[in-house]
């Protein structure tokens, strides 16, 4: 194996012409990735917070994504239980421990049965939180962690995402510099409306392997 | 080259030209993803710029591919990951039938990956007994039908839903043989009905990558339909397989790059998944895979850097070239007779296994430049297609006739005096069997060219040479 590596390598630097890097070299490499620069972004994120909200609903729409708005946690669990009601699907859902962030009071819903956890073959609903919302592309970021089962992201055909309104942010970039403030979580899922394919003579279709619909709760 | 078809290039395309049901399906590519795509680049104003600083990155990252490598493997092990490295597309089946092995493997799920396909990993792995079950929709499709992917992006764009709905018929036992199975959606439903228990019971899940990145050893994978994202993460163990220029040395370069994959490949402003993978599951985190193995493989990809066919790691296959290609629009995937069709094949496929085995594809081309007009990360295809052509030329491949006339080409046109005699008396020539009309329906030996159009033939008054130089005397 480590024969591989080695003449791999030095296949490269035959390649290339030269040895390996000079310290003064490798140490710019670093640093290069030290600064992660950012390339260009694009103008269409320029703009105030509240427009940025506002781009961030239109493009989620333009990728089938539905979202409402609810003005403050209390709202929640009855959004949550309107959707079902008007999905026609049972009162039934599996919720990401990080939900009790919101400060959900399932209580004001008796009739919901609700099991903490990540995602069985069989669940239907998946509610988990979402760290940030990208106006750029209506694109929400989530990340794994004990709190946030990544398996809700993609196992239950019907995903719901909380998201608060101030944690929309304007490009990719933005958002990665969110992710950047801890230690690196295992999966970081940027995800852009319900699953779709167009596989079949290219005409496209909503729900596949992931959700079949997405539907983001906007709170605050 | 094992498992090549290149060489019967111009059979095989003379077969795709006939096969009426294969046209009808390439008529819904041409249609479908050209127009979408330049919808979404004139919604982007900084579309071009981002097409210099994703050329720019990549450049930067293989001119010092062994440094960044190196980086990223530390990192990669710091995360709990292990890095394996192959020369050869034999060593990396080994490591992959290992790691599939030491972990029990009965069932394995697989995400679209082209460097899988390059390797003849399916192959290896059905050979094994381990039970392979593909799971984008286009490579299950393409699985069950026993055939390869004819397109990087849609596997299954040669075949009709009718085709599929028969394929699904036959290989899903069970249910009801009068159901309907007529619409996308009726077989996109039954697909994912199917596949929901394997995705559970598989003990490894690979994936290819669309990136790595060096500075925190993650791989990248870009889909539309959820099933990598259900592949790694059910999967007790993760294999990544991924060839060494997918590497790029940061998030932000990788987002640059994302802003220009999905616009070229599917006409999307982004793809529905992007996730950012990076090692096995941690401590407290209640899923996602207990081991994550990374594949590197180099299969001929060195050899190319410092050449003049190093532009082509660049590539990161959007297959935006083969969709805006009319050679692959008239022929399909299947003619180019191994795993990368189109232009970015056409130049890929001789690099990889060599001019000798694949010296008709750098012909497949009219050099009408389309696809260096949309490759976003500009690389010049036509002129490593033509590079090609003058290596097959060298080498004495291609037939005797195409040589012939090549040779007597280069008689002529490398001789003013002669050239310049030639062409007045062509032209005088045409001229003459055209009556004065001014075109030719019928010309001896181009009966190729003129089966479907007249031949304009040149006006009186001189070549151009002789007109120029009438002028220069005034």
């Amino acid at each position: 194996m480590s024969t591989a590596r080695a003449e791999i390598l030095a296949g490269i630097r035959k390649a290339l012409r030269r040895g390996p890097l000079a310290a003064a070299e490798q140490a710019a490499l670093e640093d290069r990735i030290r600064r992660h620069d950012r390339h260009i972004i694009p103008e269409r994120v320029n703009r105030s917070t509240g427009e940025l909200v506002e781009l961030f609903l239109a493009k989620a729409g333009e990728v089938a994504t539905t979202l409402e708005e609810v003005d403050d946690n209390a709202g929640v669990a009855g959004a949550i239980a309107g959707y079902l009601a008007r999905e026609n699907l049972p009162a039934r859902l599996v919720a990401a421990p990080a939900v009790r962030e919101f400060g959900v009071d399932w209580d004001t819903v008796p009739t919901l049965e609700v099991r903490t956890g990540s995602a069985n073959r069989d669940d239907g609903v998946a509610v988990t939180v979402g760290m940030a919302g990208i106006a750029e592309t209506g694109t929400l970021l989530l990340v794994s962690g004990a709190d946030t089962p990544t398996s809700l992201n993609f196992v239950p055909p019907h995903g719901i995402v909380l998201l608060r309104r101030g944690d929309i942010v304007g490009s990719w970039e933005d958002g990665w510099d969110l992710v950047r403030r801890s230690p690196l979580p295992r999966v970081v899922n940027f995800v852009t409306g319900p699953s779709r394919t167009g596989d079949i003579e290219q005409k496209i279709q909503i729900g596949v392997h992931g959700p079949v619909r997405l539907h983001v709760i906007l709170v605050g | 080259m094992q498992g090549s078809n290149s060489k019967a290039f111009p059979a095989s395309a003379r077969a795709a030209l006939d096969d009426a049901v294969l046209q009808s399906a390439l008529h819904n590519l041409k249609s479908g993803f050209p127009v979408r795509r330049a919808e979404v680049v004139a919604d982007l104003p900084e579309f071009e710029a981002l097409r210099d600083a994703g050329r720019d990155i990549k450049d930067h990252t293989l001119a010092n591919l062994d440094a960044y490598l190196e980086l990223y493997e530390e990192r990669v092990t710091a995360s709990g990951g292990q890095v394996h490295w192959a020369r050869t597309a034999a060593e990396a089946c080994d490591i992959v039938m290992r790691i599939c092995n030491d972990a029990g493997a009965r069932t394995v799920t697989k995400g679209k990956s082209m460097v899988a396909e390059e390797i003849g990993l399916n192959e290896r792995l059905d050979a094994s007994g381990i039970r392979r079950v593909e799971t984008d929709l286009g490579e299950y499709i393409v699985q069950l039908r026993g055939e390869t992917p004819s397109h990087i992006i849609v596997p299954a764009v040669h075949v009709t839903r009718q085709e599929i709905g028969a394929t699904f018929r036959e290989a899903h036992d069970g249910l009801d043989p009068d159901r309907s199975l007529d619409d996308p959606r009726a077989i996109t439903d039954e697909a994912r009905e199917r596949l929901r228990a394997d995705f559970f019971a598989a003990e490894v899940g690979i994936t290819g990558a669309n990136f790595l990145i060096a500075e925190s050893g993650s791989s990248v994978i870009v889909t539309n339909e959820g099933n990598g994202d259900l592949t790694q993460t059910l999967a007790r163990v993760h294999v990544v397989v991924a060839s060494i220029e997918k590497l790029v040395p940061t998030a932000e370069d990788a987002m640059a790059i994302l802003r220009l994959l999905a616009r070229s490949a599917t006409g999307q402003e982004a793809s529905v998944y992007t996730t950012v993978s990076t090692g096995p599951r941690r401590p407290g985190d209640p899923d996602g895979p207990e081991a994550y193995h990374v594949v590197l493989v180099d299969n001929g990809r060195s050899a190319l850097i410092g050449t003049g066919f190093q532009d082509m790691l660049r590539c990161i296959r959007c297959a935006a070239c083969m969709n805006h290609c009319p050679v692959y629009g008239a022929v399909g995937g299947h003619a180019y007779g191994w795993v990368y069709p189109g232009p970015m094949g056409a130049v890929l496929t001789p690099s990889l296994i060599g001019i000798d085995h694949s010296s008709h594809l750098p012909n497949a081309s009219t050099f009408c430049g389309r696809c260096e007009q949309v490759c976003p990360m500009r690389i010049p295809l036509t002129r490593m297609m033509r590079n090609y052509r003058a290596v097959a030329h060298e080498r004495g491949l291609g037939s005797r006739r195409a040589r012939l006339a090549l040779t007597l080409w280069v008689l002529v046109a490398s001789r003013p005096v002669l050239y310049r005699w030639a062409a007045r008396a062509g032209a005088a020539a045409l001229r003459v069997l055209a009556f004065g009309r001014g075109r030719l329906r019928r010309l001896p030996l181009a009966a190729g060219w003129t089966a479907t159009r007249d031949l304009p033939t040149p006006e009186a008054g001189g070549t151009f040479m002789s007109r120029y130089r009438r002028g220069q005397q005034r």
